[in-house]
């Protein structure tokens, strides 16, 4: 099997497999972890809100988006965004999103339900004292989330939300059912091209091993690190 | 500046923790407040700047309501200074930004403003070296001062300490008790909830005994030391005065 392996075929193709494959890959991860953060606090925040109605929406919420596979959701989620848009707006024809715009949203949707629940362990975390020191120095719900409870939360689970990440940076390689050229896509396209597909799928599997490794690594680093402050 | 009448509070319908509560602290006055714990003497105090609701009675504070759905609480809690059992101060702060961090959200301050103002309460309880530090290097003796210079940065109109040294080292009471101390010499008007006696004999104006959500005894300090009338306070006042 390799001995007509050709290295020769990775070199070539490095420069489209990271300027256009790893450049989606990472803009996907980064923007659908930072959205995912925040519309996850968002939903930790109606949860912990106290307000029933509030609190059942983001669980039902949560409990939907965790009960069904990923890949369906991309799938499902690229073909209703058009008609989801056109409802919204009113337009006589389905809104066309493009195939990154489509899979940001669904990767945002979807990890959110997961932050929300990292966020809310973090929040429930923070002993009660706190908010209510806050509170009695006169800082409202909203300061007292933003400059008191959040921050100290966002610390506590720093690692979990990478590792989170990292499950992330590796489910974005799911876009492929879009054909979309996100790395993996591009390995794929390729391989296929020049019917290389071990040295391609070798390739890949060994770029995201590396990658997830070093930030796993540095996770561990992380942990040590938020022990010795606390 | 405090009236606190018939404050009725049931935590389930089948337990009640306050009981028809009436008092009053008036200006420049200092009242402690004892007895033993379960007795409902920290929900009261909690009660006076609604970190705790309760369902009957009124409790108003320098004229405003604190019960009134309609009292802008945040702005009436940002002139009730409160001093914590456990500190609470903001570990992710250092010691400088926990002072400031109200000042400027709240009373809207400038940050120089807000740091001067801060530097000057921590040199006043003796802290102005460790501005810089966070919070979890601090002893909890220095904490508790941090806490109470924190909320003096608000400029309140009357300080709540609920259980200020219970959580501390018996050789740091003292140094949280001396600052103490000093602010009620200054006319500060302060409810305490301690069972620091001897605090109570040197500046309490009034004494108020506390058992089963109920005020037994509310008292001219000379008063509650000289004669208690009643027997639940005096047996608390012979346990813990008899070591």
């Amino acid at each position: 099997m390799f001995s007509n392996f050709d290295f020769g075929v990775i070199i070539r193709a490095l420069p489209y497999l990271f300027y256009e494959g790893m450049t989606f890959t990472l803009m996907l991860t980064g923007l659908a972890a930072l959205g995912g953060l925040v519309f996850g606090t968002a939903i930790a925040l109606m949860r912990l809100s106290g307000y029933k109605t509030l609190g059942r929406i983001a669980g039902v919420y949560v409990d939907f988006m965790r009960s069904l596979p990923l890949v369906l959701v991309i799938f499902w989620f690229y073909f209703l965004v058009p008609y989801i848009g056109q409802w919204l707006t009113g337009a006589l024809r389905p809104i066309s999103v493009g195939a990154f715009a489509s899979s940001l949203i669904t990767f945002i949707m979807f990890e959110a339900a997961y932050f929300s629940e990292i966020m809310r362990a973090g929040i429930q975390s923070i002993s009660r004292g706190q908010p209510a020191a806050a509170n009695a120095l006169g800082l409202t719900y909203a300061q007292t989330m933003r400059y008191v409870v959040l921050p100290q939360a966002f610390r506590n689970m720093l690692p979990v939300l990478i590792t989170q990440t990292i499950v992330l940076f590796q489910d974005t390689s799911l876009v492929y059912v879009l054909s979309i050229t996100d790395f993996l896509g591009a390995a794929s396209k390729v391989a296929q091209r020049d019917g290389r597909l071990v040295e391609m799928y070798l390739f890949a599997a060994v770029v995201y091993f590396t990658i997830s490794c070093i930030a796993s690594f540095g996770v561990r680093r992380l942990q040590a690190r938020i022990a010795i402050i606390r | 500046m405090i009236e606190i009448s018939h404050v009725n509070k049931w935590y389930s319908p089948t337990f009640q923790v306050l009981t028809d509560c009436t008092t009053s602290v008036t200006k420049g006055e200092v009242v402690v407040v004892c007895g033993p714990s379960g007795s409902g003497k920290s929900t009261l105090i909690k009660c006076v700047n609604a970190l705790e609701p309760f369902q009957e009675g009124d409790i108003s504070v320098d004229g405003t309501k604190v019960n009134d759905p309609k009292t802008n609480l945040p702005k009436l809690r940002s002139r009730v200074g409160m001093v914590f059992q456990h500190f609470e101060l903001f570990p992710h702060l250092k010691i400088i930004d926990n002072l400031c961090l109200a000042q400027q959200k709240v009373l809207g301050r400038s940050s120089d403003k807000a740091v001067a103002k801060g530097m000057q309460l921590l040199d006043r309880v003796g802290l102005n070296e460790q501005a810089q530090k966070f919070p979890a290097q601090l002893s909890g003796g220095q904490q508790q001062r941090v806490a109470i210079a924190r909320a003096l940065a608000m400029d309140p109109i009357v300080m709540l300490f609920d259980e200020p040294t219970s959580a501390l080292d018996p050789e740091m009471v003292s140094e949280v008790l001396d600052v103490m101390v000093d602010l009620a010499r200054e006319g500060m008007t302060m409810m305490v909830v301690t069972h620091e006696m001897g605090f109570a004999r040197k500046v309490a104006n009034r004494v108020i005994f506390m058992d089963r959500g109920e005020i037994v005894e509310d008292a001219p300090k000379d008063d509650f030391f000289g004669k208690t009338r009643s027997d639940r306070a005096q047996k608390f006042l012979s346990k813990i005065l008899s070591h």
